[in-house]
Formats: structure tokens, C-alpha cells, sequence
């Protein structure tokens, strides 16, 4: 019973989204009259919906690569090695994890403003790379609690070896430690592509030209069209949009669950 | 392990300072400008102490959203604490079919943008066209403004956060039931417990750390959960209605231009939340069973 109440919402969005604008005038219950594609492409095309597509895919894959990039090593390097300040450190990225971005996503824009206006450029606003930075380090403190608590677990002796036969530290790092933690780091993604994807007050604050905006933006904008041109095809095209890909990648990860993502370690 | 200070720095730089200067830095600046009347984007600044939080007392529209937060976390709360239990107990004990078909399911709400969730609730909610409204006249109510009413406006947007909320924190407490040892249950089942008695003596004291746990996510994430959706969906309307805390805050400080006044509202959120959750942590404080 209480699954029918989860599935039935999204499964009536997927069919609203296939009915024609006359339909709406009908029971909301009855199935649609066809497969209309239409308001598919009416979303994608007349209400940029697939500019912002675009948007969100470039905006989610960059803020990955950033987070990765930045917090791989700094994961890596307090989960192993002590020197001074690595208190500190941790203790202020576990501080992080309690910051809600709700509450500085305001003094964050004020502080790109005052950049934008002290140095004359408009280069800090409405930029996809300032988003995906800010992106990236929101995600910083989860991020490396994640990789440091998976980087603890290995073994030291692969490293020991490597530093017998004279490999550097940053190579170590990368060819024999970073592909070790394979699985920490496909649940990183996958927790911050989610986030990335779906998040919208960042977005919604930071992006004001249309051109720049991000998907779920966009569907705030069409939820406040339909409300006024009456054209509700549109809306539900373009929620069918924005969850069709959490949605298949929900289900893929359904499965790699299942077959488990046991790594070898150190055998015999 | 030793190695060369110039690799310990290069790898815990870029962290640290896009940490700091996206994350610390802001909410430093937070309690710092919460002190200050800051309006528009003039550099003019001026420190008038705790004068903010004078005027916060005195706002109607913050009571009142001050008031739907509240009323928001205890609701949504508690039903999602009572559903979840009651459907990660029932999977886990009971005999049924697909339950992993069942879990998927649950968890989708949880995969989808706020956004996607505003957009549904606000279909749903529609007067004419909407499910709610049509399901109501099957059983023969006359249809309700589920958004457009002053008084409903805040319950609906309840339900949409206890739909999106109850298939996380099932997941959650499945996970920690399935670790609580089989003959426990045989024992009971010799001495003739009932399943209700199963559940209040044996599950939920092997599970209170993990609920305990969660008592905490509740207060932080249904802050913040009711403002993405109230943003999305009614965006504080009717007429402030349905205004919570960081829609306020976030009304003030982006759309009205005051920052100062929008950042003190954050600092008010932000010391009640913690305590709240200081209080709840201590009022649940039972001894561990442990095994």
C-alpha cells in the first residue's frame, strides 16, 4: 500500500508527460490517448530545456573531476601520513560536515559580488566553473570523511614495497593507492553526482542569465509557466527530463550493488 | 610513514583552501554580519550590535515562520519516525515476496531533486486537475486549495516531505535490523511473545543507537528539506502562509536586499537547531543493550 503511494506519483508524471493539452481537461486518471512526443520536444527546444540539459551535464561532471582531483590526495595524505596540522585539518573538515549549504549560500554570493565588483570583471557570477568549484567544495568535507575512512582500511604494505623499489610519493599515490580505493571512490561519485545534479538554490542564486542556468532551475521556471500559459504537457515533459537520469542511474547502481564491488587485497 | 614536506603540502593545499574560502569563510561571515545593518549593494555597513535580533522578536512573519518550522519538524517527524519503523519492520520480519522490489521503490523519492518533488506535490495538488482533489471526490468531499488555502497550505507540504523523507530512514533502519540475531526472535517466539512485544522488547532497544542517530538528521534535514520544497513550490505563499525559517532567511538576505537582518535570522536557526538536537540527544539517553 505504501509503495503504491511512492510509485504511483512518479508513474502518473510519465504519463502525463505523453498526454496532449486537451487531455488535462479530462480525468487526471485516464491513461493518455497516445505516445505524443511532442511536449518532449517542445520542452527541449522552446523552453531551452535542452540547454539546460547541457548545462547541468557540464556543470555535475566538472564539479566531479574538481572534487576528485582536490580530495583524492588530501584524503590520501591524512589517512597516512602524521605531520603537524593534520589535527587541525580533520578536525576542521569534521566541522565542515556540519555546515548546511543553505545557510552560506547567500554570504557565498555576497563575497563572488564583491569579487566581481572589485576587480571590474563579471567573471564571478554566471559562470558554470565558479559553480562547479562551489559545488566541489560543499561536497569537500563528506568527501574526504569517505575516502580517509576507505584509505584507512588498506593495507600499508603495497606502499612499503613501492618505496623498497624507489617509486615517488605522488606516484604511489596515483598508480598504486587511488586505484585500490575504487569502490569509495564510485560511491563518491555517485552520492555527488546525485547532489550535483539535483541541487538548485546554488544554481538558482549564482546563474542569472538564462543561457547559464541549470536544469532543475529550469523547471522552476516552467512550473511558474504553467501556472500562467496553461500549457501542462510542457511541465511534466521537462520533470520527466530532470529524473530519467537518476532515475536509469538508480537502477544500473541497483545492480553493480548487488554484484558487490569487492576489490582484491593482499592474498595468501 | 615519512615523506617530503612539499608533497604533504601539494596535497592538502587545494583542499583546505577551497574549504576555507567557500565553507569557513562564509559562515564566519555569517555570525559576523548577523551584527551589522548591511542593505543593497552599497559598502555601507554599519554595527548596531544585537539590534537584529531585537527587531527578529517583534516580527510577525518570523514568529509565523518560526511557527510552521516548528510545527513541520514534529510532524513530519514523527510520522516518517513511525512509518519507517513500522514498514523496515514489517520487511524484515515478515515473509514477503519482492521485498528487495519493495526497497528500490522506497528509496526513489530520495534520488530526486526537490525540485522534481515541488513540481509533483504541486500536479498533485493542483484544484482541478490534480490527483488529490479527484481522489477526495470519489468519496464525495468537495475538492480543497491544497496550496491556496491559508490553513491547509502547511500539512500539504507536510505530506510531501513525509513522502520524500520515510524510504531513507526505512532503508536505514532495515540495515540495522537485519544485524539483530536470529535466536533472539526464536527465544521470544518460545515464550510465546507477541509480535508486538517482539518489536518493543527486542528490536527497537537493539536499534536505539541507530534511531537516536537519525533523531538528529530529522531536525537538520527537515530545516533544510522545507525550504528547498516551500522555495519550489509555494515560495512562502499564500501570503506568507507557508513561510519556514530559511525561506525567510533567504527572502530577506537574496530577494529584500537586507543582509544583515537575513543573516541574523540564520544565526537564530542555527543555535535552535543545534540545540534542539543537543536536547533531543540528551532526552533519548538510554543505556546501550549490547550483547
Amino acid at each position: 500500500m505504501l509503495a503504491i503511494s511512492v510509485a504511483v506519483p512518479v508513474a502518473w508524471v510519465f504519463m502525463a508527460s505523453l498526454k496532449q493539452n486537451s487531455e488535462f481537461y479530462e480525468s487526471p486518471w485516464k491513461l493518455p490517448e497516445g505516445f505524443n512526443f511532442k511536449n518532449f520536444t517542445d520542452a527541449w527546444y522552446d523552453a531551452n530545456m535542452g540547454t539546460y540539459f547541457i548545462n547541468s551535464v557540464f556543470v555535475t561532471l566538472m564539479a566531479i573531476a574538481i572534487l576528485l582531483a582536490v580530495a583524492l590526495p588530501c584524503a590520501y595524505v591524512l589517512s597516512r601520513f602524521s605531520f603537524r596540522g593534520r589535527g587541525i585539518i580533520k578536525a576542521l573538515f569534521m566541522g565542515g560536515l556540519f555546515i548546511n549549504v543553505s545557510y552560506i549560500v547567500v554570504p557565498i554570493f555576497l563575497m563572488l559580488v564583491g569579487l566581481n565588483r572589485s576587480l571590474q570583471v563579471t567573471f564571478f557570477l554566471n559562470n558554470h566553473f565558479v559553480l562547479a568549484l562551489v559545488y566541489a567544495s560543499t561536497a569537500l568535507p563528506f568527501t574526504i570523511y569517505l575516502l580517509q575512512s576507505y584509505f584507512a582500511t588498506l593495507p600499508r604494505a603495497y606502499e612499503e614495497a613501492a618505496y623498497v623499489d624507489g617509486c615517488s610519493p605522488f606516484r604511489t599515490m596515483l598508480q598504486i593507492m587511488v586505484p585500490m580505493a575504487r569502490p569509495s571512490i564510485i560511491t563518491v561519485i555517485l552520492f555527488n553526482f546525485l547532489s550535483f545534479w539535483n541541487e538548485y538554490i546554488i544554481a538558482l542564486t549564482f546563474m542569472t542569465d538564462d543561457v547559464m542556468k541549470t536544469l532543475p532551475v529550469g523547471l522552476m521556471n516552467l512550473m511558474k509557466a504553467q501556472n500562467a500559459a496553461a500549457q501542462y504537457g510542457k511541465m511534466y515533459a521537462g520533470l520527466v527530463i530532470v529524473m530519467l537520469p537518476t532515475l536509469i542511474l538508480y537502477i544500473l547502481v541497483q545492480k553493480k550493488l548487488t554484484e558487490g564491488m569487492t576489490v582484491g587485497g593482499i592474498k595468501g | 610513514m615519512k615523506t617530503s614536506k612539499s608533497f604533504l603540502f601539494f596535497c592538502t593545499f587545494p583542499a583546505l583552501a577551497l574549504f576555507l574560502i567557500f565553507m569557513a569563510y562564509p559562515t564566519i561571515s555569517v555570525f559576523v554580519m548577523s551584527l551589522y545593518k548591511w542593505g543593497g549593494y552599497s559598502a555601507a555597513k554599519t554595527f548596531v550590535g544585537l539590534n537584529n535580533f531585537r527587531a527578529l522578536m517583534e516580527d510577525d512573519r518570523f514568529i509565523g515562520s518560526f511557527r510552521n518550522s516548528v510545527i513541520l519538524l514534529v510532524l513530519v517527524s514523527i510520522v516518517t519516525l513511525f512509518l519507517a519503523l513500522w514498514c523496515a519492520n514489517a520487511l524484515t520480519r515478515e515473509k514477503i515476496r519482492a521485498k528487495g522490489l519493495f526497497r528500490v521503490i522506497f528509496y526513489i523519492p530520495n534520488i530526486l531533486s526537490a525540485v522534481v518533488i515541488a513540481a509533483i506535490f504541486s500536479a498533485i495538488y493542483d484544484p482541478s486537475r490534480g490527483l488529490a482533489n479527484s481522489l477526495l471526490s470519489l468519496v464525495g468531499i468537495e475538492p480543497v486549495m491544497w496550496l491556496g488555502n491559508r490553513s491547509v497550505v502547511i500539512y500539504s507540504i507536510a505530506i510531501a516531505m513525509i513522502w520524500q523523507a520515510t524510504g531513507y530512514y526505512m532503508v536505514m533502519y532495515m540495515s540495522s535490523m537485519s544485524a539483530v540475531p536470529h535466536s533472539l526472535y526464536e527465544a521470544a517466539d518460545i515464550e510465546g511473545a507477541s509480535r508486538k512485544t517482539k518489536f518493543f522488547s527486542v528490536t527497537l532497544p537493539l536499534i536505539w543507537t541507530n534511531v537516536r542517530t537519525t533523531l538528529t538528521f530529522f531536525i537538520i534535514s527537515s530545516i533544510n528539506i522545507s525550504f528547498l520544497l516551500v522555495r519550489a513550490m509555494t515560495g512562502g505563499g499564500p501570503d506568507g502562509a507557508s513561510e519556514v525559517f530559511l525561506s525567510y532567511m533567504y527572502e530577506q538576505a537574496y530577494t529584500n536586499s537586507s543582509y544583515g537582518y537575513g543573516m541574523a535570522i540564520g544565526v537564530v536557526i542555527f543555535v535552535f537547531s543545534f540545540a534542539l538536537s543537543a536536547l533531543v540527544n540528551l532526552a533519548t539517553r538510554r543505556e546501550i543493550v549490547e550483547l
